[in-house]
């Protein structure tokens, strides 16, 4: 522990805008992870035990489009939309068969995928780790801010994830689209028995969820290596994440996930053989204080 | 039953009849090819079982020992074997789990028929086959555990267990000899490090850190991280390494964290105005996976081509990656080196018996690609590997990628490793 070192940084500029960075960062990435699970949770009822992979899937698809292409835009377009459609099919073959069967059914077919994607992976891509490097566009000295490091890339990676934030915000507010995922989300029975298919929403939803994490597997290649597997530990960083904001809750998994990003980087400072700790303390505390999550709503029945 | 017993019937001559079927055909054959029945025994194969890591995220490391131990054992029958006796070798997934390494090694033994282990796991794993290897008595050659206690102690070693692989000490007093004349040159007093928070990373980094303090007395070590084994995300890692203002940072991160770290810190400009000493980094699959090898980047040599500067060492690389379209990395020669020397002694002591090779192996020095002088030597006091090419120096970002390394000083290593096991109380 090291608490003076920690009040030094917060009477630094310096100190506050490059870990302010920081805590950004690791929080856009966890946000994309989480919305996407949380999203689905909030409207099927289930909890996508196999995101992590579709995270995987995302950095591998997203490196091979850019060995392609050379172009890290479609790199990440393919990475969501490749994500996303595996998503869809997911869904369709496999999770709609066991929505009504208990969780640990569920369980079963999410791991079953999550062991099969990671020989998929291996089988394609080969075992070894792989690393996409920095696209040319952002090879570039780091801002200085007050003193403090933000490298360029990762501004634009914060920029792209605080953008897709608002516009799910938008979409899920603002349009017919949204209300009546809304809708099936809040009363299924009702929403299919008003004429709409919900079987269809249900699947949107799935495609969509997939495509956020295939997006956040995308933006993370040029900095995170690859290898098989390496959907597990997002994972659970999603679920304490998805905890934290409330399970079901889209803005709360952005607060969670932001949250979750400072402790990180805050907590390395004063703190930095109990970041783990932090964590899994913060979501203790919030647990007991907001049993149903920051900006979660009473659990359906 | 009446039924179920009616209905197993064909089902037990259909079986009987072709395991007899099976046998006929079989003692046709070798009939038929003139082989005597006593030579069945002859050619009985030299069963070794290998268990190493085949799932998982370092899975490439356990398919290079793999492919590295494949090729020297098919040199070996290539050349006759042991009087016509060819050596199978039985390759096993233990997915990185000690527990699982353990039980595959005890199977390999009691159901595969091995006499030998060559035990291809990370240190976890490495001392839980040593002590299945202990308790069942058969000859174990540790090749890739690099946790020095391993052989230093005393009280784990056996006249039948061996380390073919680099040890963590000598790492540490080559790195910390070359670091500290760097630091001397380069005025590096503020350093800091970013190793894994697991028993290899605390250990090597604490050992790397005492000899760079003991060759150079104007180090100060002002602070350290710890990031997880496998982490994904550096970022607050890297800015507190940056926040902590050091000249120089030492790691020992390896494999896919490594390069995830290079990656992330690069972005920062880390890097910038500092030397930055990582003993993984010499390594294929890293060099091949960093895009930007920044400069004042300094490593030991896992494996290299290009060094030792032997021509037998570069011919084993390019056949190697004739073989396996990839390059070897540093399980690879320890693995290839294991099987040289196993198949020595088995051509010293013209026995398969795991005894005889267990006392033809006691400081055993054979020729090899990998060794310091051509030659290398399992060390009769401590049963472990000597004499390796060992070196440190600045990379680059291409072939050779280490233009001039500082070899290691065996008699240096061996004054000062005797030094470090009496203060652990090994000696």
């Amino acid at each position: 522990m090291n608490p003076t070192a920690l009040l030094e940084c917060l009477s630094s500029a310096s100190c506050i805008v490059t870990q302010l960075g920081t805590g950004l960062i690791v929080g856009s990435l966890l946000f994309l992870v989480a919305a996407g699970l949380t999203l689905i949770f909030g409207v099927l009822g289930v909890v996508n035990f196999a995101h992590g992979s579709f995270y995987m899937l995302g950095a591998y698809v997203a490196l091979t489009a850019y060995q392609l292409s050379g172009s890290f835009t479609t790199a990440v377009i393919a990475a969501g939309l490749g994500v996303g459609s595996f998503g869809l099919l997911f869904e369709r073959f496999l999770m709609r068969r066991v929505y009504s069967a208990d969780v640990l059914m569920q369980l079963l077919v999410c791991y079953a995928i999550v062991l099969i994607m990671d020989d998929v992976v291996k089988i394609f891509w080969g075992a070894e780790f792989l690393s996409m490097g920095m696209p040319d566009a952002f090879q570039s000295p780091p801002l200085f801010i007050a003193g403090g490091v933000v490298p360029v890339y990762y501004a634009y990676l914060i920029a792209a994830a605080m953008s897709i934030a608002l516009l799910l915000w938008l979409l899920l507010t603002q349009t017919r689209m949204g209300k009546t995922v809304r809708a099936a989300a809040q009363n299924p029975t009702m929403t299919s028995a008003l004429g709409i298919n919900t079987s269809l929403i249900y699947a949107g939803v799935f495609a969509f969820g997939g495509m956020l994490a295939g997006l956040a597997g995308g933006l993370a290649a040029p900095v995170r290596s690859m290898s098989p597997g390496m959907g597990f530990s997002i994972l659970i960083e999603s679920f304490i994440v998805t905890v934290i904001g409330g399970m079901g809750s889209v803005s709360g998994a952005l607060v969670g996930a932001l949250l979750i990003g400072l402790i990180r980087s805050f907590g390395t400072i004063g703190f930095p053989l109990f970041v783990e700790g932090l964590m899994f303390l913060a979501m203790v505390l919030i647990l007991i204080l907001r049993p149903n999550g920051l900006l979660g709503k009473e659990s359906r029945a | 039953m009446s039924l179920k017993d009616h209905s197993d019937l064909p089902h037990l001559r259909r079986r009987a009849l072709l395991q007899g079927a099976t046998a006929l055909a079989g003692a046709t054959a070798l009939g038929s090819l003139g082989f005597p029945a006593i030579s069945l025994a002859q050619n009985k194969p030299i069963r070794i079982g290998m268990p190493t890591i085949l799932s998982g995220r370092v899975a490439m490391l356990g398919q290079a020992s793999s492919n590295a131990a494949m090729m020297e054992v098919e040199k070996f029958n290539a050349s006759g074997g042991l009087g016509g006796r060819k050596i199978e070798l039985i390759i096993r997934d233990s997915k990185g789990q000690p527990q699982e390494a353990a039980r595959v090694a005890r199977e390999l033994i009691t159901s595969d028929g091995c006499d030998i282990l060559i035990d291809a796991e990370a240190s976890s794993g490495a001392f839980a086959v040593h002590e299945v290897a202990r308790d069942l008595g058969v000859l174990v050659i540790h090749t890739c555990s690099e946790t020095s206690a391993l052989t230093a102690d005393p009280k784990l070693r056996t006249a039948m267990s061996f380390r073919c692989a680099r040890q963590g000490v000598h790492d540490a007093i080559i790195g910390g000899a070359y670091a500290a004349k760097v630091a001397k040159e380069k005025n590096l007093r503020r350093w800091m490090t970013c190793s894994p928070d697991y028993a290899y990373g605390r250990d090597t980094t604490a050992e790397f850190i005492e000899y760079l303090k003991q060759f150079n007395k104007d180090i100060e070590v002002v602070g350290d991280v710890w990031p997880k084994l496998f982490q994904a995300d550096y970022s607050e890692v890297i800015t507190r390494l940056l926040q902590g203002k050091p000249q120089a940072v030492y790691s020992c991160l390896w494999g896919g964290d490594l390069t995830s770290f290079i990656d992330q810190s690069s972005i920062y400009a880390l890097f910038k105005d500092k030397q930055f000493f990582a003993v993984n980094m010499a390594d294929y699959a890293v060099l091949h996976n960093v895009k930007n090898i920044p400069p004042g980047l300094h490593s030991g040599n896992r494996y290299l081509k290009s060094f030792p500067t032997a021509a037998a060492n570069f011919s084993w690389a390019n056949t190697y990656q004739a073989k396996y379209k990839d390059m070897p990395l540093n399980w690879a020669w320890q693995n290839a080196a294991a099987i040289q020397f196993l198949t020595a002694a088995i051509k010293k002591s013209n026995s398969a018996d795991s005894k005889k090779l267990a006392e033809a192996l006691h400081g055993m020095t054979i020729d090899s690609p990998f060794g310091a002088n051509g030659k290398l030597t399992l060390r009769a006091d401590d049963h472990t590997l000597v004499d390796y090419a060992l070196a440190w120096g600045e990379l680059s970002g291409k072939e050779p990628f280490m233009a001039n390394p500082l070899p290691g000083n065996w008699k240096e290593i061996a004054t000062l490793e005797a030094e470090w096991k009496k203060r652990k109380g090994f000696a």
